[in-house]
């Protein structure tokens, strides 16, 4: 059962204060992901206690360094579940997990970081991770 | 008690659930079977998982190795919403996220 939307609302505008767009329907994961140009991070946002020690902070840290995806959006696990169930379904060859990061290029999905891979870590860890990603899959060639 | 629960008994957990609650873990066990899952805590029972999945070894099938790197990569599918690990079983418990793909 989702939580009070009170409760959640700031752990949304972390994410959404950094520029991270939020799509609350599976329409708008349609719409989002259907724009497939590019690279792309989605957040798989959610209340649990590593989300808010470590993926939030760290995506927002990750989003300061030179190279970065040209799009980001976050559904909230738990709480917006039709735009979440729609989102894995993009990645239905994984097992959910939450918090998490998909790291899509040209519509397909070339990284992902499951919520294992974030819990226990301090925010600039789960950043270094994303930034790597981000150097791998979001620069341009003729810039590397 | 095995000695791998022993030495997690006098320093790695706390007087509440334990420093691993909500932690992906890997438990190994001295058989074929092998559990990944989010520990919940740590009873004199056992290792209580939630949303967890196992793998025995048999003919055929992937090395308990092979099974925990592929896990490590990306996690496991919730097969088990709760599952506990009986204490006598457990030889080794360790965060999925610290075992390399």
């Amino acid at each position: 059962m989702p939580y009070s939307p009170m409760l959640v609302k700031p752990m949304r505008e972390e994410l959404t204060s950094a520029g991270v767009e939020e799509l609350l329907t599976a329409a708008d994961v349609d719409r989002w992901l259907g724009q497939r140009q590019g690279t792309a991070l989605l957040v798989v946002n959610s209340v649990c206690g590593c989300a808010a020690g470590a993926a939030r902070p760290g995506v927002r840290v990750a989003l300061q360094g030179g190279a970065r995806p040209d799009r980001v959006a976050t559904v909230f696990a738990g709480q917006d579940l039709e735009a979440t169930s729609r989102a894995r379904a993009h990645f239905a060859d994984i097992p959910p997990s939450s918090p998490s990061m998909a790291l899509f290029k040209d519509g397909e999905l070339v990284y992902f970081v499951p919520r294992h891979r974030i819990e226990g870590k301090m925010p600039q860890e789960v950043a270094a991770d994303l930034a790597q990603a981000f150097e791998r899959w979001c620069v341009a060639p003729s810039i590397r | 008690m095995r000695g791998a629960f022993d030495s997690l008994s006098v320093g790695t957990f706390h007087q509440d659930k334990g420093e691993l609650h909500g932690v992906t873990v890997v438990v190994d066990t001295d058989g074929p079977e092998v559990f990944v899952g989010r520990c919940h805590e740590v009873t004199p029972e056992g290792v209580v998982l939630l949303d967890a999945d196992a793998h025995a070894v048999e003919a055929g099938a992937a090395s308990k190795e092979e099974w925990v790197r592929r896990a490590a990569r990306y996690g496991v599918w919730a097969r088990h919403r709760h599952l506990v690990v009986p204490r006598q079983r457990v030889a080794s418990i360790r965060r999925l996220g610290d075992v390399a793909e």
